[in-house]
């Protein structure tokens, strides 16, 4: 029962997609609109060296690390 | 000769084979990324709280080659004076030297940058070798950037006096990152890190306590965990820019941590940027930390650091345009200063019995210059 309730859901999903005209997903900011993004203000990490001192003392002190985007990432010391 | 010229050649292939691997997912023409500009950074660091003093300097020297190759070299160095709670009650104060040196080389191939980098770092009792490979890559007409890394690390861990006590630990991480342009205002970063200990994950110093006694900690030899993070920075016109972020993890040690940051950037005239930020941390604790443990288990610890705690920080950067040529050099110098509050809700001061906590203060004074 569940089995034939599976396929008949995925035979649903097909129908539906194939049936759907999918819209291209084209670039909806264009280069030239991106000017106020290139300022350095709008960095997510705008200094390398500040920003693994600060990562360094938090690695040291808190139980959780990683996902912080400063490339290398962790810290050889304990 | 010809083993070096094969080798140069292989490599060739294999950052030419990476570069066309990932201009697959690259609609629409090829645009070039430009590396990293020329810079050479300075900073002076210091961290004082909780009995700890850590100060040092550190330096970043970066210089393209023929417009193909970035080399960038760097050094670390923390000055450390301990005299934190579990060393002033359970063993004494120290100082020593942490002296870390790093080296890497970024290539550019089409829209995609390769990262290689290796770093050692040194102390009295404790030795770090590790090894990273980044690639970034542009697509979707450079609305979105994909990042992905990896990091391995060796450490060799000793004990100061006790030349019979030696051990290792190797780490390993993973990581995924993505960028997309959301509006002409908006930017979102989402990153995701797998992490991999394996070895010694202690400190051959620190004590647990069993009924009341002092024994050393037993940690477990393996480690994993997650970490995922999501970021917003937006455009506010005249008003600056504001960052808003979360970050979750979870581990095998059943640590479960929660962070949530966000600052506001605003220039003030052509000389001036000021930034003031803040932080929220808080995690649960590891199954096998405790205070005092009134049973008796494999693994025991009382790493404050694997205690239930948060930490709260607010902090504010200055930073001033020195000198600035277009096209030629630009120079600043900024200052940025933090203040940290801990607060520990299973972790006591035996002195007192009072759960213990504290606050901390960070100060950076960076001179960067990019030419």
């Amino acid at each position: 029962m569940t089995m034939s309730r599976a396929l008949a859901c995925a035979a649903l999903l097909g129908a539906l997609l194939a049936g759907c005209s999918v819209p291209k997903l084209e670039p909806w900011v264009k280069p030239y609109e991106r000017e106020r993004l290139a300022d350095p203000i709008m960095k997510l990490s705008r200094d390398s060296l500040p920003d693994k001192h600060v990562e360094h003392v938090r690695d040291v002190r808190e139980g959780a690390r990683g996902a912080t985007g400063v490339q290398g990432g962790g810290c050889g010391c304990n | 000769m010809a083993a070096t010229r094969a080798a140069i050649g292989l490599w060739h292939r294999l950052l030419a084979l990476i570069g066309s691997l990932l201009g697959v997912l690259a609609p629409g023409a090829s645009r070039a990324v430009d590396l990293p500009g020329d810079k050479a950074e300075a900073l002076v660091h210091s961290y004082i709280g909780g009995g700890v003093n850590a100060y040092g300097p550190a330096f970043l020297v970066r210089k393209s080659i023929m417009d193909k190759v970035s080399l960038s070299g760097t050094y670390y160095m923390d000055a450390v004076s301990n005299a934190s709670i579990d060393v002033v009650t359970t063993a004494s104060k120290y100082k020593e030297t942490r002296h870390e040196f790093g080296l890497s080389a970024d290539y550019v191939y089409r829209d995609a940058q390769i990262t290689l980098g290796a770093m050692t770092s040194h102390e009295p009792d404790y030795t770090a070798n590790t090894g990273n490979i980044d690639v970034t890559q542009e697509v979707f007409g450079g609305m979105t950037t994909v990042a992905f890394g990896f990091t391995k690390a060796s450490d060799k861990v000793g004990k100061k006096n006790s030349p019979e006590f030696s051990d290792h630990a190797h780490h390993w991480q993973y990581r995924f990152g993505l960028t997309q342009v959301l509006t002409p205002r908006w930017l979102m970063s989402l990153n995701f890190d797998a992490l991999s200990d394996d070895g010694y994950l202690g400190s051959p110093y620190r004590s647990a306590r069993v009924f009341g006694a002092f024994v050393p900690e037993r940690n477990p030899r393996t480690r994993n965990s997650r970490a995922a993070k999501i970021k917003f920075v937006g455009d506010l016109g005249s008003f600056g820019a504001v960052n808003l972020g979360y970050r979750y993890y979870t581990d095998t040690w059943d640590i479960k941590a929660h962070t949530v940051d966000g600052g506001w950037s605003r220039y003030f005239g052509e000389k001036w940027l000021a930034d003031v930020f803040a932080r929220y941390y808080t995690q649960t604790h590891a199954n096998f930390y405790s205070d005092n443990a009134l049973t008796e288990t494999v693994y025991v610890s009382r790493n404050r650091q694997l205690s239930t705690f948060n930490d709260y920080g607010v902090g504010a950067r200055l930073s001033y345009n020195v000198r600035r040529v277009p096209g030629r050099y630009d120079v600043k110098l900024i200052g940025t200063y933090e203040y940290t509050t801990y607060r520990f809700k299973d972790f006591t001061d035996v002195r007192t019995g009072e759960l213990y906590g504290y606050g901390a203060n960070l100060f950076q004074v960076y001179l960067s210059a990019t030419y």
